[in-house]
């Protein structure tokens, strides 16, 4: 019997609020596939099931809030039978009370849909289904909560992860200035070519470069987990979003590194587009190994962020402005970027930084190997 | 007429009453004299009634508890404080094998009127040796009775008629209500050692609580009304013997019920409430009785810790919703 657990979609998720189960008992699920959908402080999250398996129970309530690590349900592996005589979904539930009004009513229970907890029969749903009118059915949907809930929440779990983050992580910080002419250049070329819907941003080419450069240093990708750094296979890179209703959210683009750049373009776009409308995936939420904020499309010149515990570096993006700039004996006007590094000092050491920099710096003026 | 009162005042003038209403009654117990009790509770009445009428012991529950049954014994009507319930237990050979077996073993001959009060339960971070709610260890016993004044009304009014009672009494003052503040008649309302309280009407379902989680499950009821989940609340405030026909009148009306124990869910006080609910109202369940008890650890030092251990009304008001599938 595999236990599925409500995951932590990030260090700053405590609880979350089970608003759709996606299957029912007796249904085959497959890795990946979404079976629940959970409002956390931050959106309503889809939650992907882990392994390939038959549903045999689903545990958790909808409306229910439960911590991280509840188990929500329980599947059969695989080749596994159920258990004998443990079937417990099997039967009607029915409260004492309601199972004999209906004998009273002469009513058949196998005609009443059942509303109570486990959807379980209740009085109320005897009463209902006894009366000569049926009633329009009450509305399933719980009280919302207001945007201002969500934004005191959200503004709440972000307050419990960066301040973990600076009462744990000793960061230091580094700054390059990396010359954008080249990829600039290199991008104008790349987009004539390009219908408007598919052009690329700017973006992409950062991403894309962050992800490269962490392969030469793995030391800034990966998770500090109970004192001991484990450095990532991929690089899935966490997008800082803002959200319109304020705070933000740093969901994966996964695998950054292995992508070309118009299905990361493309890849981008869903996740931001999905992050506004509340509808990330849990992998999503959870998987990010390094964070990437470019607040330069804000208009700032350079940014040093807090990195998102247990990640372990964090880089930042400022505007592009054109610089004097000297380079062989002369000074020209050059596009450039202030690239930032925000990173775990108990993890890597500053020479470090500056070598992953440099190599971000130097990924950049390549653009078409990107 | 009315004064406000706190729970502590309260009780500090139901025994300046029974001082001076019995010339056999006197107060016993660690620092109660010159102190004026770990609690303040008997602050000034040494001063104003004596060291023969109010007596500091030494630290040693088994003697000073077995000295006040022996001067119940002796004809005298003594009100012997421990200073919180963990330490009673060092007092329970006396208290079970003694006080509550005597009239029995002595077919009727000798009775114990004696009243031992004790502080109970957690939230002033005490940590696990002055935290504990053991109240259910006495109600499991026949041959006391078991108080659990949740009220200012009830600390003013419950002492005299325990006093009067010709058997033991044991009384639980959660140490969370000594600053409790409420209005207080005057003269005091006269209250019976036999019945539960309603102390809140509703029809959704039934909360059932005593002591110090009254407050919590009253503020629970109150969220809950906010979304227009009328919870009624009853007090037990008699944990022995239980008032259990209060308990199911009102469960026959609301068809669930919710027990809010301070106690260890195991072998708890809500155990035996809801089994007895179980037993005598199942056909008029419509939900599966429920419980919020305390964590099953020692009450934790830490304040998130002990917070998280507690019965709150958050986790009250989240079971009830539960049980109404809301």
């Amino acid at each position: 019997m595999i236990e599925f657990k409500l995951p932590s979609l990030g260090s700053d998720m405590d609880d979350g609020k089970l608003i759709a189960w996606h299957v029912r008992p007796g249904d085959a699920v497959k890795k990946g596939q979404v079976i629940a959908v959970v409002d956390t402080s931050k959106a309503a999250i889809d939650i992907e099931c882990w392994h390939d398996g038959v549903v045999h129970e689903l545990i958790t309530e909808l409306g229910q809030t439960i911590p991280v690590g509840t188990v929500m349900a329980r599947l059969l592996a695989p080749g596994e039978a159920a258990p004998v005589g443990a079937a417990p979904t099997s039967r009607q539930r029915v409260s004492p009370a309601a199972r004999q009004r209906a004998a009273e009513l002469g009513l058949d229970l196998a005609h009443v849909v059942g509303t109570g907890p486990q959807g379980a029969i209740g009085l109320e749903d005897v009463e209902r289904a006894a009366a000569p009118a049926p009633k329009p059915a009450a509305s399933a949907v719980s009280a919302a909560s207001t945007p201002a809930d969500r934004a005191a929440e959200m503004r709440k779990s972000i307050a419990a992860a960066m301040g973990r983050s600076k009462r744990e992580i000793p960061h230091y910080y580094l700054s390059e200035t990396v010359p954008m002419g080249r990829a600039l250049e290199w991008l104008r070329t790349a987009n004539a070519q390009r219908p408007v819907t598919t052009r690329l941003l700017p973006a992409v080419l950062l991403l894309k470069a962050v992800a490269l450069a962490v392969r030469d240093c793995p030391e800034m990708n990966g998770l500090f987990v109970d004192g001991a750094f484990t450095p990532a296979a991929a690089a899935h890179i966490g997008v800082a979003i803002s959200l319109r209703q304020g705070g933000l959210a740093a969901p994966a683009l996964h695998d950054a590194g292995s992508k070309g750049l118009d299905e990361l373009m493309r890849d981008l776009a869903d996740l931001v587009k999905r992050c506004r409308a509340g509808s990330l995936r849990s992998s999503e939420m959870s998987d990010p190994t390094i964070t990437v904020t470019n607040l330069g499309d804000q208009g700032v010149e350079s940014v040093f962020g807090v990195i998102y515990p247990p990640q372990v570096a964090l880089v930042g993006f400022g505007r592009v402005t054109e610089r004097p700039w000297a380079e062989a004996g002369r000074v020209t006007v050059m596009p450039a970027l202030t690239a930032s590094l925000s990173a775990d000092h108990r993890v890597s050491d500053g020479h470090r930084g500056a070598l992953f920099l440099a190599r971000l710096r130097d990924l950049l003026q390549r653009p078409e190997e990107l | 007429m009315s004064t406000r009162t706190s729970y502590r005042e309260a009780l500090r003038a139901a025994h300046r009453e029974a001082l001076q209403r019995d010339p056999r009654v006197f107060i016993m117990g660690e620092d109660v004299g010159l102190y004026g009790g770990s609690y303040a509770v008997t602050k000034g009445l040494y001063d104003e009634f004596g060291e023969a009428r109010v007596r500091d012991t030494p630290l040693s529950e088994l003697g000073f508890v077995g000295a006040g049954i022996g001067a119940a014994l002796g004809g005298m009507r003594p009100i012997v404080e421990v200073m919180t319930v963990n330490f009673s237990l060092l007092a329970l050979d006396p208290i079970v094998n003694t006080a509550a077996a005597l009239r029995h073993m002595s077919g009727g001959q000798y009775s114990v009127p004696v009243v031992i009060r004790m502080a109970s339960g957690a939230g002033r971070q005490l940590a696990a040796q002055h935290s504990h709610s053991l109240e259910v260890w006495y109600a499991h016993v026949p041959g006391i009775k078991v108080l659990a004044p949740a009220t200012v009304a009830d600390a003013r009014g419950m002492l005299w008629p325990a006093l009067q009672d010709p058997d033991p009494v044991v009384m639980f003052e959660h140490a969370q209500l000594y600053n409790l503040e409420d209005e207080l008649d005057d003269p005091p309302p006269v209250v019976d050692l036999v019945h539960a309280a309603v102390r809140r009407a509703g029809s959704a379902l039934t909360i059932v609580t005593y002591g110090g989680s009254l407050p919590r499950a009253l503020a629970a009821a109150q969220t809950l009304a906010a979304d227009g989940i009328e919870a009624e609340v009853i007090d037990l405030r008699v944990l022995r013997p239980l008032d259990i026909e209060t308990v199911l009148a009102s469960v026959r009306k609301t068809r669930r019920v919710l027990m809010v124990d301070e106690g260890w869910r195991t072998c708890s006080l809500a155990a035996e409430v809801l089994a007895r609910v179980a037993e005598d109202a199942f056909y008029e369940l419509d939900a599966a009785p429920a419980r919020v008890c305390s964590e099953e650890v020692p009450i934790p030092y830490a304040r998130h810790l002990e917070e998280a251990a507690l019965p709150s009304a958050p986790k009250i008001a989240a079971k009830a919703r539960q049980m109404l599938g809301r």
